[in-house]
């Protein structure tokens, strides 16, 4: 096979290949915006479709008839997303920070502590059981926060991108009467900028998206965070009647199925406005993460 | 002796020991301490009781799991589905990673990079809710055109055999943008100058990727492979229980061990069986864990997790 032929084949495999993906993982986002804008009637006489056959507003306006349950979810899944990510960043930055110190005498000790729990865990049940008969968390909104706020592998992560940073810059800290928290706050942090804000992200992204800890504890509405209420939306009857009931609209005439969708899509729009900003520090982060191995 | 040793340190960095308290305390409470919580799967858990004065019934809940056929269901189905993504993954990922390596004007790399990421970024509840909204009998746009075409709608939902297909599929599409990532990102790392020179020598685009690339690329892809390994009895709940729902009539080829456990432990059937399927669970995950490890560490001690 001649190498340009060779070459031409394989570009135009690689185009159709990657073109055809990245359709694939657009086109749910249309669905479920299409979906959302089109008429209870015609979706119930044809089914959806991509482009909507007869649009409308009713879901939305459904949605927002009385909003008070899901700005009430806009603000728990707000507040989780900021709590817990405040914390937990500081927290694997400390913990991580503190293991990379060449100097710090048990580092090993502690690390295979905090490693072997992601070799072996008690299980769901025990946990679970702790977590609501000895610490109280049913319908307590730290339950939201404290499943996801230490995880190993980031802290691994953080831990071998602060062994890079160069141990002279310590020292001299040390030299000039400064004490580790100043160290750590005033020369560690600041140069750290890449891998906090990469690990922040994800842990930002976790607690955004987590409905299991809400699924697990919460069965008070002012305490349900927008992915659980979605989940409940979707699934059940209830959800629905509940909404409608609230909003004086009676029970048959609620479009239920734009609705599920009208929700699904009032869920995906904050993570739609800040995609732009935050994509390039994933790319950047598993770029650096992958190169040290 | 030790203990002083202990004592000094302790007084020399008192600040270093303050800082790493949260993150130690942290994973005493939630890891250890539940650990000890273990004796449930031995015991016939009641809550008036709690977990320390329920009575002993020796291996009973193990006994009550493996035989109830349950046991056997999940676990295949959870190493079925974890090969399944392992393999399916490692090939689309490479393909992935590969053709944006090669074939690159810049525009083209960054844009179809952005979109790949994008299903990462959405919760699998958004997930379920566009597959119900994809696959519904009713109402689903599958069955939608299905009509338009003058054919025939499929209930996917009260039949089991599609569903092994459209989960594979929506794992591959949720997590492909961010794992080809990090094969890309170890493509780049290869020294530039050995493609220059297999560039002089004659090689096509093909035999630079099999004799440069993907040699190369071997640390990096055992390593991932050792990572999914070391979770083949584990299963993605929020995958599962989003993708399917609570579904009966799909249970044989759908449910994993974690599914299985949070069913029972929601529906509180049996706290005791549930304990021992959790256990059974952590128990297999470490021993694979070990294994593997010991098994790479013989071959090659460099792509050994610990």
């Amino acid at each position: 096979m001649s190498r340009s032929l060779e070459q031409k084949l394989f570009h135009s495999a690689g185009y159709l290949f990657l073109i055809a993906l990245a359709v694939l993982c657009v086109l749910p986002l249309l669905f479920i915006f299409g979906g959302s804008f089109t008429s209870e009637q015609s979706v119930i006489r044809n089914g959806f479709s991509l482009i909507p056959k007869e649009w409308s507003l009713e879901a939305y306006e459904l949605a927002f008839k009385n909003p008070k349950d899901l700005f009430q979810a806009y603000f728990i899944s707000f507040s989780v997303v900021a709590v817990g990510t405040a914390a937990g960043l500081l927290m694997t930055a400390m913990t991580g920070y503190v293991l990379s110190r060449r100097d710090f005498k048990y580092r090993n000790f502690f690390s295979f502590f905090i490693y072997f729990t992601s070799v072996f865990s008690g299980g769901l049940v025990p946990w679970y059981i702790m977590m609501v008969s000895y610490l109280d968390m049913k319908n307590n909104f730290l339950a939201l926060i404290l499943p996801l706020l230490l995880n190993v592998f980031y802290i691994i992560v953080m831990k071998s991108f602060m062994s890079g940073i160069p141990f002279e810059i310590i020292e001299s800290g040390k030299m000039d009467g400064a004490n580790e928290l100043r160290i750590f706050f005033k020369i560690i942090l600041p140069v750290s900028g890449p891998a906090l804000a990469t690990i922040g992200l994800f842990i930002a992204l976790q607690y955004w998206n987590d409905f299991f800890s809400a699924m697990l504890f919460i069965t008070d509405q002012s305490l349900m965070p927008l992915q659980y209420y979605l989940y409940k939306m979707v699934n059940s009857m209830d959800a629905l009647s509940r909404m409608a009931s609230m909003s004086g609209v009676p029970i048959p005439q609620m479009p239920k199925e734009t609705l599920k969708l009208a929700m699904t899509a009032l869920v995906v729009l904050p993570i739609i406005f800040v995609y732009p900003f935050v994509q390039r520090h994933i790319i950047g982060g598993v770029t650096v993460g992958a190169v040290k191995g | 002796m030790k203990k002083e040793g202990l004592m000094h340190e302790l007084k020399k960095n008192k600040l270093l020991f303050l800082m790493l308290l949260p993150g130690i305390l942290y994973f005493f409470v939630f890891q250890y301490i539940p650990m000890s919580g273990i004796v449930i799967a031995f015991k016939q858990f009641r809550f008036d009781k709690g977990i320390f004065h329920s009575p002993w019934v020796g291996f009973d809940n193990f006994d009550f799991f493996f035989r109830s056929g349950k046991a056997w269901i999940i676990t295949r189905n959870t190493i079925l589905y974890n090969l399944a993504f392992m393999a399916t993954g490692l090939i689309l990922q490479l393909a992935t990673a590969l053709f944006i390596a090669e074939i690159g004007r810049k525009f083209v790399k960054k844009y179809i990079q952005t979109t790949l990421l994008f299903p990462f970024f959405i919760s699998w509840v958004v997930v379920g809710t566009f597959i119900y909204n994809l696959f519904n009998f009713e109402y689903g746009i599958i069955n939608h055109y299905l009509k338009d075409w003058g054919m025939e709608p499929v209930d996917i939902y009260s039949s089991s055999s599609s569903w092994s297909y459209i989960i594979v599929f929506f794992n591959n599409w949720k997590y492909i943008g961010y794992n080809s990532l990090i094969y890309l990102a170890a493509i780049y790392s290869i020294d530039k100058s050995l493609y220059e020179a297999a560039e002089i020598d004659g090689a096509g685009i093909m035999q630079r990727i099999r004799l440069i690339t993907l040699p190369l690329l071997m640390p990096t892809i055992m390593i991932l492979l050792l990572l999914a390994v070391g979770q083949l009895f584990r299963g993605n709940f929020e995958l599962f229980y989003n993708v399917v729902g609570n579904n009966s009539l799909l249970y044989n080829q759908t449910d994993v061990i974690d599914t299985f456990v949070f069913r029972s432990l929601i529906q509180s059937a049996d706290i005791g069986m549930t304990a021992a399927a959790g256990l059974y669970q952590a128990v297999l995950c470490l021993v694979i864990i070990l294994v593997t490890n010991f098994t790479i560490k013989k071959y090659n001690s460099d792509y050994s997790l610990f």
